[in-house]
């Protein structure tokens, strides 16, 4: 399908277009957007260009980390502040895509990219995400790489991610500027769950723009790791991942975060796990013992079944690495 | 500052291996389709047009990207490497050398995507192993599967 293209001068003048509602949308790094375009799962009328507007800028202090929107992937990966006090934010990134993407894709499009499941890329079968109401192939389908939480009768599409995993172990932020004006929105709120209207996936409305993402400072943001399986060693999604940060003081847990990625309908925290470890000691017994139930709740739909065996696992190995207990 | 209308067709200046181009594309055209189709700079290859093979490597501002996942009106103001424009009055780069010494390929279609990509490698400087060189070059695929001698062509050209 034709659209039409213009390079945003300004944020406001953006999202003023976007906002009408008229089929235009935000394009940023592109990487996702062009393959949804080739495939013929989006058109647009119009593209908006927003890679001129200021917001690159990768800023830490003592609060935290401001990650502009358009920061690239590598440019936050190779980052040494955040590499250094938030390390799961750094190999979140570096377990994402390909070099020559992450010298591409944007902060604000990674999180909003859609979901790699077999039926949402391929136009020539149903899908409700795709378009309401036609039905649901993998929920008996190919479903391998399908979603064991978080899922619903209409999708259990698989939220692609990896850095909005870290993002939501870590308590960030998103800024969105809209036609309302400004608001900040948890990451953990930004995704939705698919429900009965699996093609609203997020929390943000046509011209809503994400700006920057904010990661608040904390003893456990230092240590923490990202663990990536898949099915092979680079390159790939996730089949399942974990986002874990552990505060240690002495030989006891003080706090603990957990969010995973690769099972689920969207980004996934596992706060019942986070308090299975939380005033406890650091020790291998802990460790599985709360990463057992890391998939409490799980509804397998056949080919996906495997994946309630390996999220336990996932998490244990992560939740050691960053303990020193590997 | 207004947004300007939005249009189907374009006119931009893309600047290519050091000389700019005027074009006027249809607003679809990928970077890729502009080099090969527009410009007729056939040596970027079009292998997926998904992101996944790595055939269309180009530099961009001295940075790999992939072609084909970017428009090429998005690109007016870059600087495009390809690579046509990587040897230096008739001397092999150091990397293109590289790969005919250590016979880097076999049928050859994925190979200026593979050398695109791996001075893009050496610049980011990640050629410290063989398991970081490999873990870098995952963006290209090689189905003829010559990567044994890739990862010693680009360890050869990091060493250069």
């Amino acid at each position: 399908m034709p659209f039409a293209y213009a390079a945003a001068p300004s944020a406001p003048a953006a999202i003023r277009h976007v906002a009408q509602g008229r089929g235009a949308e935000f394009i940023a790094g592109g990487t996702d957007m062009l393959q949804l375009l080739q495939e013929g799962v989006r058109s647009p009328s119009e593209l908006i260009d927003i890679n001129r507007l200021p917001m690159t800028a990768i800023d830490v202090g003592p609060q935290g980390a401001r990650l502009g929107a358009l920061a690239r992937m590598a440019d936050v990966a190779d980052d040494r502040r955040i590499r250094e006090q938030f390390p799961v934010v750094a190999e979140a990134l570096l377990a994402s895509a390909s070099p020559q993407v992450r010298n591409m894709a944007s902060i604000g499009g990674n999180l909003l990219q859609r979901t790699r499941c077999l039926y949402f890329r391929d136009v020539a079968t149903p899908c409700n995400r795709r378009e309401p109401g036609t039905g649901c192939p993998a929920l008996d389908g190919e479903n391998r790489l399908n979603a064991i939480l978080g899922g619903s009768p209409h999708c259990i599409a698989t939220y692609p991610g990896d850095l909005a995993v870290a993002l939501v172990a870590l308590d960030a932020e998103v800024h969105v500027e809209g036609a309302g004006g400004e608001r900040t929105i948890p990451v953990e709120r930004l995704h939705r769950l698919p429900e009965d209207a699996p093609h609203v996936e997020t929390v943000l409305e046509p011209g809503d723009l994400i700006t920057a993402v904010t990661i608040p400072a904390a003893a456990h943001a230092r240590r923490s790791h990202y663990l990536k399986v898949r099915d092979r060693g680079s390159f790939e999604f996730a089949l399942a991942s974990a986002a874990v940060a552990l505060d240690v003081e002495g030989a006891t847990i003080r706090a603990a975060r957990v969010a995973v990625g690769g099972v689920a309908t969207v980004p996934w925290r596992l706060r019942h796990v986070e308090e299975a470890l939380a005033g406890r000691p650091l020790e291998a017994g802990t460790l599985h013992e709360a990463a057992r139930r890391s998939a409490d709740g799980a509804e397998p739909r056949g080919r996906n079944a495997f994946k309630v065996a390996l999220l336990p696992r996932t998490v244990e190995r992560a939740l050691r690495t960053v303990g020193g207990l590997a | 500052m207004d947004l300007p209308a939005p249009r189907r067709e374009l006119s931009i200046v893309l600047r290519v291996n050091g000389t700019e181009h005027r074009l006027a594309l249809d607003a679809r055209t990928t970077l890729l389709d502009a080099l090969r189709d527009h410009l007729h700079l056939t040596g970027t290859k079009k292998g997926c047009e998904l992101g996944q093979c790595g055939a269309c490597t180009v530099l961009r501002d001295g940075r790999r990207i992939k072609a084909c996942l970017t428009l090429a009106v998005m690109q007016g103001d870059a600087e495009i490497l390809t690579i046509e424009g990587l040897a230096r009055e008739g001397d092999l780069h150091p990397v293109q050398a590289a790969f005919v010494e250590h016979d880097g390929l076999q049928c050859g279609y994925c190979t200026p995507g593979q050398i695109m990509s791996a001075v893009g490698l050496l610049r980011e400087g990640r050629a410290g192993s063989d398991d970081e060189i490999r873990e870098f070059m995952s963006g290209n695929l090689c189905r003829c599967g010559a990567y044994t001698n890739i990862v010693a062509a680009v360890r050869q050209a990091a060493a250069a």
